[in-house]
C-alpha cells in the first residue's frame, strides 16, 4: 500500500459498499482517544518523546495484517506537501489538527481504509474506524476489537474513577465519540431541520453541518455525535446515537413521501435542474455543486434519477474540493480555475455513468 | 504548523488571544510559549489574564490587575510531570499530561460536571491487561444490579442463577488469597 492509492481515489474502498439504511445514513463512525500512560500529552511533551512514539507505531505497526483490516500503512505528516495533508482531511482519513502538527504526527491506515490511527494529535492516539450506512453498534464493536489489539502492547492512560485520560476534558472517561453522517435533504427542503437540531441538542448530542461553515450544512449532509464522554458506557451512548438517528430516518422517509405527495412536480423538476447544471455547467462554485449533487442524489433515492450511481454524492463532494482538484491538477490553482475544474470533472464523471 | 515565534520547532499550542477587543490566533511552541509568556511557570511573575479559552465558560471576563492576586495564589497548584499550573489548565483548556489529573483532582469535578451533565464517574470499558480487578468490581456490580432487579420483578429462578455467579466470583477471590498466604 502506498500514500499514491490513499492520494488517488476520492472515495475510499468501504465506501463502494451500501450498508443498512444507505438511503439517508452516508457512514457510521467512532473514534477512540487514548494515551501514553507516562508520556505528556503532545501540547506538553518535548519534541524528542513524541518522535518516541511515532517511530514505536512505524516499527511495530506498519505493515501489520490486523484481522480483516489489511496492510496498515505507515505515512509521517512531514513527508507530505500541503496539497497531500488537505487530500488526506478532505477523505476524513486525518483531522485538520494532525495536518497542522507537521513534526512527529503520523497516521497508520489500513488498506480498505476503513480504520486509521492518528499518531500525535491532540492525543497520542486517535482510532477511527468507519462503516458504510447505519452501523453504529458494529464500529464500537470492530473499534473495541482495534482498541485491544492495541492495549496488549501499550500502557493506556487509565484511571479508574476517570477512564481513560485525554488532554481535553471534554473527551475524558471513554474518550469515544460516536458519530453518523446524514444526507437529509427533505428535512431541509421542508425547513424542519430547524426546529429538530435544537432537540437533538438537548439531548446532548451535537447536530453539524459538514463540509460548510458552521452550522450551515453544505448539500444537506449532517454529522449527529455525542458529545457526553463521562459518565455513560460506549453501549449507552451509542444506544442514544441510534435511537435518535433512527427518528431521524423516518422523519426523513416521510418527509420525502409528503413532498411528493405534494409538491412532486416541482421536487422533480428540482432534481432535473440540478442534473442539467453538473451536466452542462462550465463554472461551479463548491457551494453550488454540492446543493446540485444532494439534489441528484435524492433524485436517485427516489428513483427518479436510473442511470447514476448512488456513491456519486460521496465521490463528488469529496473529489470537487479545494485540495483534491490541486492534486489532480498537480499544481496550485486560484479559486476561479477551481470552479471551472470542479465543473469539467463532474461533467466527465457524469458521462461515464451513461 | 511551525512556531510564530521562533520558527523553528512546531506549533504545539494553539488559542486565540484577545488583546484590546482584537482576536488574534496564535500558534507556538511550548518553549516559546514558557519564554515569551504565553504561559505562566512559577518562576516567572507574568500574569496571563489577558488569556482567555472560553471553552469552559471559566469567569475570566472580569479579571483585571486587581484579580492577579486571586491568580498568583491559585498558581502554586502545579504539576510535577509536565509542570503545567492549574491557571492555565484552565486558560488553554486542555491538561498536559496523566498525572495533571491527580493534580488537580480536587477542583476537577465541578469542571467535569459542567461539561458531562453532572457526571464525574466513569462508566465504560476497562483496558483488559491494566483493570483486572477492576474488571472483576465491575463485573460483580453489575451482576448485583440484575439480581436486584430479577427479586423486583419476582423472577426468582433466575435470581438465584445470578446468585451463584456473584457467589462464584467471590470464591474466586478467597481461593487467590488462600493461595496467596501458603
Ligand atoms: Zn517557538
Ligand atoms: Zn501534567
Amino acid at each position: 500500500m502506498t500514500l499514491q492509492q490513499f492520494m488517488n481515489e476520492a472515495i475510499s474502498p468501504w465506501m463502494r459498499k451500501d450498508g443498512p439504511d444507505s438511503d439517508i445514513v452516508l457512514s457510521s463512525r467512532i473514534r477512540l482517544a487514548r494515551n501514553f500512560a507516562n508520556v505528556p500529552y503532545p501540547i506538553a511533551a518535548d519534541p524528542k518523546e513524541l518522535e518516541e512514539i511515532r517511530s514505536f507505531f512505524k516499527e511495530k505497526y506498519e505493515g501489520q495484517d490486523f484481522g480483516s483490516y489489511k496492510d496498515l500503512a505507515f505515512v509521517s505528516i512531514r513527508d507530505l506537501s500541503a496539497i497531500e495533508r488537505r487530500v488526506l482531511v478532505e477523505k476524513h482519513l486525518i483531522s485538520p489538527l494532525l495536518a497542522k502538527h507537521s513534526e512527529a504526527a503520523a497516521v497508520l491506515i489500513s488498506e480498505n481504509e476503513q480504520v486509521s490511527l492518528m499518531i500525535n494529535e491532540e492525543d497520542h492516539i486517535r482510532l477511527q474506524l468507519y462503516l458504510p450506512g447505519f452501523q453504529l453498534s458494529e464500529a464500537l464493536q470492530q473499534a473495541f476489537e482495534f482498541d485491544d489489539w492495541l492495549e496488549e502492547k501499550i500502557n493506556y492512560a487509565f484511571d479508574e474513577t476517570r477512564g481513560y485520560l485525554t488532554s481535553c476534558p471534554t473527551n475524558v472517561g471513554t474518550g469515544m465519540r460516536a458519530s453518523v453522517m446524514m444526507h437529509l435533504p427533505a428535512l431541509v427542503l421542508t425547513k424542519q431541520i430547524n426546529r429538530m437540531i435544537p432537540a437533538i441538542n438537548q439531548l446532548g448530542l451535537v447536530v453539524r453541518g459538514i463540509y460548510g461553515e458552521g452550522s450551515e450544512a453544505q448539500g444537506n449532509i449532517f454529522q449527529i455525535s455525542n458529545q457526553i464522554t463521562l459518565g455513560k458506557s460506549e453501549q449507552d451512548i451509542v444506544a442514544d446515537l441510534q435511537s435518535v438517528v433512527k427518528q431521524l430516518i423516518e422523519q426523513e422517509r416521510y418527509a420525502r413521501q409528503q413532498l411528493i405527495k405534494q409538491s412532486g412536480d416541482k421536487l422533480e423538476d428540482r432534481i432535473y435542474r440540478s442534473y442539467g447544471v453538473l451536466a452542462y455547467a462550465r463554472i461551479i462554485e463548491s457551494k453550488e455543486a454540492a446543493t446540485c449533487l444532494s439534489n441528484v442524489r435524492l433524485g436517485i433515492d427516489l428513483g427518479l434519477l436510473k442511470n447514476v450511481s448512488r456513491n456519486i454524492l460521496n465521490e463528488l463532494m469529496i473529489l470537487t474540493q479545494p485540495g483534491f482538484l490541486q492534486h489532480y491538477a498537480k499544481k496550485t490553482l486560484a479559486a476561479s480555475e477551481r470552479d471551472q475544474l470542479r465543473a469539467s470533472l463532474i461533467r466527465q464523471r457524469l458521462q461515464l455513468e451513461q | 504548523m511551525q512556531c510564530q515565534e521562533c520558527h523553528k520547532r512546531p506549533a504545539t499550542l494553539h488559542f486565540t488571544q484577545i488583546i484590546q477587543g482584537q482576536k488574534m490566533e496564535v500558534h507556538v511552541c511550548n518553549v516559546c510559549a514558557k519564554e515569551k509568556g504565553y504561559m505562566t511557570y512559577p518562576e516567572d511573575g507574568y500574569s496571563l489574564h489577558h488569556l482567555l479559552s472560553g471553552l469552559f465558560n471559566f469567569d475570566t471576563s472580569g479579571l483585571t490587575s486587581t484579580h492577579a492576586e486571586n491568580y498568583q495564589q491559585s498558581k502554586d497548584l502545579q504539576c510535577p510531570k509536565c509542570e503545567m499550573t492549574f491557571s492555565q489548565f484552565k486558560q488553554i483548556g486542555k491538561f498536559g499530561c496523566a498525572v495533571c489529573y491527580e493534580t488537580f483532582n480536587e477542583r476537577l469535578d465541578p469542571i467535569f460536571r459542567r461539561v458531562h451533565a453532572g457526571n464525574i464517574k466513569h462508566n465504560g470499558k476497562i483496558p483488559k491487561r491494566q483493570g483486572g480487578d477492576l474488571h472483576k468490581k465491575k463485573q460483580l456490580e453489575d451482576l448485583k444490579l440484575h439480581l436486584k432487579k430479577l427479586i423486583e420483578n419476582e423472577e426468582f429462578e433466575e435470581a438465584a442463577k445470578v446468585r451463584d455467579q456473584i457467589r462464584a466470583l467471590n470464591q474466586d477471590d478467597d481461593h487467590s488469597e488462600a493461595g496467596d498466604q501458603s
